[in-house]
């Protein structure tokens, strides 16, 4: 279930962060401010309205001014937003002074999803975390201006490509809550949504160990085939022969393909590494140039793992037993975004 | 006590029944007039003509969005495309072409030369070739906008280029990276800039050199003072714009590494230029709706302006502060902790004057006579929204909660009562007002007010729920979204069309007015500005003898006279 659905407000989805209720708190103070402002002016209004509607043989009054009275409403509303700044400035000063001893995860945005890489290599599409302690994502952009944007943690920050930008937040409920991307990126910005799953501090540990192994455990077609949603291939590439932003992967094995420079290439190993290694270097005729390059983000057995599906899903090519879709871990650790509720062609069931 | 018709009484019948629309006849006429009456008339046309643009792809947009997934184009990819190009369009559109020129080109040419009681702007020529500058830049932008719409929907390729699917906002890297036409779009948006700043420029001198006898600066009418913050802005902001968008191309077509990391640029840079000017900007839009809403208050109210040199100020005051906030736009963007407070306690700082200017409206009322015409219903209507939108404006300007709303809906609403409900609430209250001025006939009262009664509850039904899916964390520039969304999208997309067909009435009534509208009086509302001391519609020189000013908020001096329903000056 997710952790928005139980306590939100009217206002403001659920808070499940630490510094959340800061932000609340300034966030209704400011609301308060704006009805108290509001209903003033509508009651003045409509009060003038009426009481000076115009009847004949009524003089209208000719006063034009009243300083004192001018000086009071620049005076007081001055006063009034003064400290809307300043408790304003104080949630944020929180946002910035992380404390000691975070808990690191690096962010990479791409077009479009998102890579977290933990501290011992392991990288996921959505962000898991323990509960009570502090984590520092630290964002980056392989392509354009993305930005990170956890709602129930009440915290965005850009992800701008030849920089690294920083965040922190400290969760404090355990549930699953939204991640998204809330900086226009092109096509697919609306689909650039992970979650972020916060785990029980004991038991966050023994998941990272069991996520970061998971694919060597598994039959490598089987691997591949969660791969190739995990780390954003499906973001482009269909399987099922329909089309896409790249070419689907469904009988393409054993296949020479034209490229765009006019020649062409037989799909095997070689190629579909080639592919993820330097995606520029072989573009398919009819495609542009703008699939990242996995280098350094694969590891051998996941290659070779990808290869094996790509393999399964030709005709030609004579899948092992194992490769059969129900028979993945229901550990959702690697859920692919596909599972959200957005609609769109990553939601077929 | 004795009554006469000041106006023009030195005309004679035959004389009185020429002006400017029928002085001479046929479109070459019109074409390569001087005339700024007939020239804020093209404007009329071509501003208008893109508004319907814009307004339909609203509608559009909004029926995108009505249900989760692809609504209108059923392959999920082309659908994203389709409205990535359709939100470019509808925004570019909106601010570049709508927004930004509508009151200062329509309203500001038709009536700042007549309240100055003189005969044209200062450089009359150079005010048409600002027009041509709109019409040309116009049709190209609109062109290369509407042909990205087309190529994405139906795959027709209507030129090489590929539209523009950026944002009106052109950020950058992906302005740099995008396969759509962003070097003939950016040159669209740099000739309507040129246009603005000749407005400017125009207004600027016509105000110096042209007032008349009688009129000091703190005798100017509010409209003009908020034509003149607004001019100088646009002479200012607006060349900024410009080298902006000339280093995008330059960026783009020759890599030259301003903004591109990979080359020693930062793209964060591009966003301190855009909005350098574009912060300003939303003052351009503004601040002449400030006007006008003055003038509309103090004459249907029957009551001078509380206040005016307080609102004077505080227009210099909003476009002198409104260069020194586009950092607010930023807070996300990691720009250092101490930029981000110093942007956001100045930010704060311009929300004063606004303030001071509600209460004046506030207090202009108190004690008058109030006739709740069509332009005042307008006006009590923007009053409305502005506060919304200016109140929201301060979760914006809070560090804290503007890291959580940013770039959500919340910041689509807010905007939308800001430039939309203000501007276009302001720019409707002055067609209405000026309306008989400018064509010499009445529209139906009872339609005006009915219409604007659609228009403002529309307007609420549509977004004011957006800053609850905002304040929710619905990101914006969503072509898709979760299905918990799905309630306030729905009840957003029904208000535009109940705003739509208000608009539409509106419409009607204006076209209805032309055919069989009754002859407008000289002065049908009683105003003490200039303008109202001419005939309906004015003569081609505007006035057969210079008038002279006295206070333009001395409403006393008229009187109504049933008999031609109109008002008369009160002989002293
Ligand atoms: C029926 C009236 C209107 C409706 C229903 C409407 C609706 C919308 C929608 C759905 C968006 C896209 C929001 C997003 O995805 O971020 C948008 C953006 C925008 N609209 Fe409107 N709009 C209307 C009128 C106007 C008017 C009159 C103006 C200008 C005066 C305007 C200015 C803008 C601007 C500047 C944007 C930003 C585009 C961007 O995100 O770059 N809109 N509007
Ligand atoms: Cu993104």
């Amino acid at each position: 279930m997710l952790g928005q659905s139980s306590e939100s407000s009217f206002w403001l989805p659920v808070n499940a962060s630490s510094y959340g209720g800061e932000v609340d708190w300034v966030f209704y103070f400011i609301y308060g401010v704006c009805v108290v402002m509001m209903v003033l002016i509508v009651v003045l209004a409509v009060l003038f309205i009426w009481r000076y509607r115009h009847r004949p043989g009524v003089e209208p009054s000719r006063l034009s001014h009243n300083t004192p009275l001018e000086l009071t409403w620049t005076i007081i509303p001055t006063i009034v937003v003064g400290f809307i700044f300043y408790f304003g400035f104080v949630g944020f000063l929180n946002m910035n002074t992380p404390p000691r001893n975070l808990y690191e995860i690096n962010v990479t945005a791409f077009k479009w999803g998102w890579a977290f890489q933990y501290p011992n290599g392991h990288v996921d599409q959505n962000l898991h975390i323990p509960r009570d302690r502090p984590v520092r994502l630290i964002l980056s952009s392989q392509d354009v201006i993305h930005s990170l944007y956890i709602p129930a943690f009440r915290i965005k920050k850009d992800a701008v490509p030849g920089r690294y930008n920083k965040m922190w937040f400290k969760a404090t409920k355990e549930g699953e809550y939204h991640l998204f991307c809330a900086e226009y990126c092109g096509t697919k910005h609306s689909e650039m949504y992970a979650k972020v799953i916060v785990h029980d501090p004991t038991q966050f540990a023994a998941w990272l160990e069991e996520a970061a192994n998971w694919a060597a455990k598994l039959p490598p077609a089987e691997a591949g085939q969660k791969l190739y949603s995990v780390r954003g291939c499906a973001q482009c590439h269909t399987v099922d022969g329909s089309g896409g932003i790249g070419p689907s992967f469904k009988n393409i094995f054993g296949e020479s393909q034209k490229l765009r420079d006019g020649s062409s290439v037989l799909v095997d190993e070689d190629y579909i590494r080639n592919s993820l290694m330097n995606p520029g270097s072989q573009i398919v005729a009819g495609f542009e140039n703008v699939m990242p390059t996995y280098k350094g983000r694969l590891k051998d057995v996941e290659i070779t793992a990808l290869i094996e599906y790509i393999k399964s899903l030709s005709e030609h090519y004579e899948a092992p037993p194992a490769a059969v879709e129900e028979s993945a871990p229901e550990e959702n650790a690697t859920q692919p975004a596909a599972q959200h509720s957005t609609g769109g062609e990553n939601t077929k069931p | 006590m004795t009554i006469a018709t000041t106006a023009s009484p030195e005309l004679e019948p035959a004389a009185r029944s020429r002006n400017y629309l029928n002085q001479t006849r046929g479109l070459r006429s019109w074409l390569i007039t001087l005339d700024h009456k007939r020239i804020g008339i093209l404007y009329m046309v071509a501003i208008l003509g893109a508004f319907f643009l814009g307004g339909v792809f609203a509608v559009l947009l909004r029926t995108e969005l009505i249900s989760p997934g692809p609504t209108l184009i059923k392959d999920p990819v082309r659908a994203w495309d389709f409205y990535n190009h359709m939100f470019t369009l509808h925004g570019a559109v909106m601010t570049f072409m709508f927004i930004i020129p509508a009151i200062p080109a329509i309203l500001g040419n038709f009536v700042l030369p007549i309240m100055l009681g003189a005969k044209d702007v200062a450089f009359p020529r150079l005010n048409l070739l600002s027009f041509y500058l709109y019409a040309f830049g116009g049709v190209f932008f609109v062109w290369v906008l509407l042909s990205g719409v087309i190529e994405s929907a139906f795959g027709i390729k209507l030129y090489g280029g590929g539209g523009l699917d950026t944002g009106w906002t052109f950020y950058t890297p992906y302005s740099t990276s995008t396969s759509s036409a962003v070097v003939p779009a950016v040159l669209g948006a740099f000739i309507l800039g040129f246009s603005s700043i000749l407005t400017g420029l125009n207004f600027i001198a016509s105000m110096h050199m042209l007032r008349p006898k009688g009129m000091t600066w703190f005798r100017m009418p509010l409209f003009l003072w908020a034509l003149y913050g607004t001019s100088a802005i646009q002479i200012l902001a607006t060349p900024v714009l410009a080298i902006t968008l000339l280093l995008l191309v330059a960026e783009r077509t020759l890599g030259v590494g301003i903004f591109d990391p990979a080359l020693g640029g930062d793209p964060v840079l591009f966003q301190h230029f855009f909005w350098f000017y574009s912060h300003p900007a939303v003052y351009i839009m503004i601040l002449p709706a400030m006007g006008i809403i003055s003038e509309v208050v103090s004459v249907f109210s029957r009551k001078h302006i509380f206040g005016y040199s307080f609102i004077a100020m505080s227009s210099i005051a909003i476009a002198l502060l409104g260069f020194l906030v586009w950092g607010h736009h930023m807070f996300t963007s990691g720009q250092s902790p101490v930029a981000n407070a110093i942007f956001s306690l100045l930010t704060f700082t311009v929300s004063i004057p606004s303030a001071i200017k509600v209460f004046n409206w506030l207090a202009t009322m108190h004690g008058g006579s109030i006739q709740l015409k069509t332009p005042m219903l307008y006006a009590i209507g923007f009053i409305m929204l502005f506060s919304i939108g200016g109140l929201t404006g301060l979760f914006l300007g809070s560090l804290a909660t503007d890291i959580h709303v940013h770039d959500t809906y919340f910041v689509v609403a807010h905007f939308h009562y800001v430039m939309m409900g203000s501007t276009l609430f302001a720019f409707l209250a002055g067609m209405h007002y000026w309306w008989p001025k400018i064509f010499g006939k009445m529209y139906n009262e009872y339609l005006g007010r009915l219409a604007a009664l659609v228009v403002f509850v529309g307007f609420n039904l549509t977004f004011m729920v957006q800053f609850i899916a905002g304040a929710h964390g619905m990101p914006r520039r969503y072509a898709n979204y979760l299905d918990e969304f799905t309630i306030y999208h729905q009840i957003s997309t029904i208000g535009s069309y109940v705003m739509a067909a208000g608009l539409v009435m509106v419409a009607i009534n204006w076209l209805d007015s032309l055919v069989r509208g009754r002859p407008a009086p000289e002065n049908p509302w009683g105003g003490n500005t200039l303008e109202w001391q001419t005939t309906s519609p004015p003569p081609t020189e505007n006035f057969a003898r210079t008038p002279t000013a006295d206070d333009p908020y001395a409403l006393h001096k008229w009187r109504y006279d049933a008999s031609i329903e109109g008002y008369v000056k009160v002989a002293e």
